[in-house]
């Protein structure tokens, strides 16, 4: 018996440690690094970066490791108006969107929540397949559609809603469609795993009160569908802002979000300490909507045990 | 909920298939179009199939990403379903907040800021980047999706099983294979298959990650469609969805007869 004990406890330091250990050196170590590299100075040469620390010149490399701080980075990135208006337009396309989104997906998973049982499963699977294939392919596919010979001008003109074809692609109007369209099973299923489990006999009961059907959803399906539209909009609000294939396949030259922004800083300019000082500041931005996002996970699956 | 569907109901749900359907059906019709101009429909051919079939990058590309997807889903299942274990069963231990974080987080981070900071530390650690640092930047990203899967499964059924089997003096290693494993068992191959698909498609961290050799198959596709649509890339997008099309109905079929085996022993005896 104390043999199993002793076993088991050491089974469960190991299941704990092994991810565990594999995420800080993955997933935390590196944010470190980012951290540093932001207050780096770029170097032209390979690696683009002046070097970061040099832990064998003892006393001295920690005295030069400070006194090379600086904080240029930050000071470009807060200063140059290109930055700025990345980060709005970032901000705004998310904001913009995520209500979109919940427009289009509250009556999605509405209308699924009150589809026979039986046929709830397949619904659920047929909203979550096309998640399963390739981001990028669905993107591609809006990009056919879109052009200016593309099928979308051949449909509107063929029904003579307009005589000319309009230039979609490279528009505003293009990366909200695509966002929308890739970020759509986001909202629907978190909205609609919280409609499913909503108790009919309240709404019964709010009926046989004489409780008129429209003032029922407004006071019992919508409180109660809301862990699951604050989840949705979470999921869609927060990758969005840093998103980067969207808008470039689908925006104009002139529609630059921060994700492209650290894209370009990154491989077309070589300039790292810059693109680490973006992610930084993006980061901040979306710190207080991760740890809600994780608040709300963390009580779904308590609530769901 | 109410089992009456109103016609709002059903046209808003059909609205809703048709919106995510409809761009993918037209893609796959034409990657079979004979014409070289993407928009003009020049009838059926499987021209552009054969003409990727002779495309030697496009097809290197789509092995280095499928060893890629292997590995990583692989090793994210291994790690997802430990750490799936480590929140739902262990329960209480030091740092479980901060564990929690780091699953949830890559959730929903940025795909950019995963990107930058993997491939910074792999600078840092000297390593070369190519096919090894993707596969090890897609585990990481792809094990979080394997644990929120396995988790939810883990808290459906209770741990009085495995408690009986470990008070009778069964090994916990022992316990994990023979009960927990196979009540788990569908949701750790979704997890497997989710993981799969996911670094199958990932662009922007693969970009960060990956070095000259090994060019991924998204990372391909990225540079052509950005030289304009051709019709070929119809035909890779199409092999793609059916690849994924086809993992999807295994998985669903092997997850049927899974239950049913599991259900029929149940009716036999005690599931042990």
């Amino acid at each position: 018996m104390n043999g199993t004990h002793a076993q088991r406890g050491w089974t469960r330091r190991l299941v704990v440690l092994i991810p565990y250990l594999w995420l800080l050196v993955f997933f935390a170590a590196p944010f470190a690094i980012v951290l540093r590299m932001s207050v780096s100075q770029n170097a032209i040469a390979a690696p683009p970066y002046l070097p970061l620390f040099d832990p064998a010149a003892g006393w001295q490399g920690v005295k030069d490791f400070v006194g090379a701080l600086s904080f240029d980075n930050f000071q470009r990135v807060f200063s140059d108006s290109i930055y700025t208006f990345a980060y709005l337009k970032s901000l705004q396309v998310a904001l913009v969107s995520t209500a979109l989104l919940l427009l289009i997906a509250f009556p999605i998973a509405y209308g699924m929540a009150r589809a026979p049982r039986r046929t709830q499963p397949a619904l659920v699977m047929a909203v979550i397949l096309p998640f399963w294939t390739a981001f990028l392919i669905r993107i591609y596919a809006w990009v056919n559609i879109l052009q200016r010979d593309g099928l979308l001008n051949d449909v509107l003109r063929a029904l003579h809603i307009i005589d000319d074809p309009i230039g979609w692609l490279s528009t505003d109007t293009a990366v909200y469609i695509g966002i929308v369209y890739s970020y759509l099973p986001f909202m629907v299923l978190p909205i609609y795993s919280a409609l499913e489990k909503l108790d009919h006999s309240l709404l019964e009961a709010a009926a046989d009160l004489g409780c008129p059907r429209w003032k029922a959803f407004w006071l019992v399906t919508l409180p109660l569908a809301m862990p699951g539209v604050l989840a949705g909009a979470l999921l869609c609000f927060i990758p969005v802002v840093g998103e980067f294939v969207i808008p470039d396949l689908l925006g104009g030259s002139n529609m630059m979000m921060i994700g492209q922004a650290l894209w370009v800083d990154f491989f077309n300019n070589l300039d790292w300490p810059a693109a680490s000082a973006i992610a930084v500041v993006l980061l901040a931005l979306l710190l207080v909507p991760i740890v809600i996002y994780q608040h709300v996970q963390t009580r779904a699956l308590a609530g769901g045990s | 909920m109410v089992n009456r569907a109103s016609w709002f109901n059903v046209v808003s749900v059909a609205f809703g298939l048709a919106f995510l359907y409809l761009p993918i059906v037209i893609l796959i019709v034409y990657s079979f179009n004979d014409s070289r101009l993407v928009t003009v429909w020049g009838g059926w051919s499987a021209r552009w199939y054969r003409e990727l079939w002779n495309d030697g990058p496009v097809l290197a590309a789509a092995w280095v990403s499928l060893r890629i997807a292997f590995l990583s889903a692989t090793m994210a299942t291994i790690l997802g379903t430990l750490a799936a274990l480590a929140l739902v069963r262990i329960g209480r231990f030091r740092g479980r907040m901060a564990f929690s974080a780091m699953i949830y987080a890559p959730l929903v981070m940025p795909e950019v800021i995963i990107g930058l900071s993997l491939l910074l530390l792999f600078v840092t650690l000297d390593l070369d980047r190519g096919f090894w640092t993707t596969t090890l930047a897609h585990t990481t990203l792809t094990m979080c999706f394997v644990t929120v899967i396995v988790q939810s499964r883990l808290l459906a059924f209770d741990w009085s099983l495995e408690e009986a089997a470990m008070d009778l003096g069964c090994p916990p290693a022992r316990t994990f294979f023979s009960i927990t494993l196979p009540l788990i068992a569908s949701a750790v191959a979704s997890g497997w298959m989710l993981a799969f698909a996911l670094s199958l498609d990932d662009l922007v961290i693969a970009n960060f990650t990956t070095g000259p050799g090994a060019t991924t198959l998204p990372i391909q596709i990225y540079s052509q469609v950005r030289l304009g649509v051709k019709p070929e890339i119809n035909a890779i997008c199409t092999l793609m969805i059916g690849f994924v099309a086809v993992i999807v109905v295994i998985a669903s079929l092997l997850s049927k007869r899974y239950a049913v085996a599991r259900d029929r022993q149940g009716a036999l005896a005690a599931p042990m």
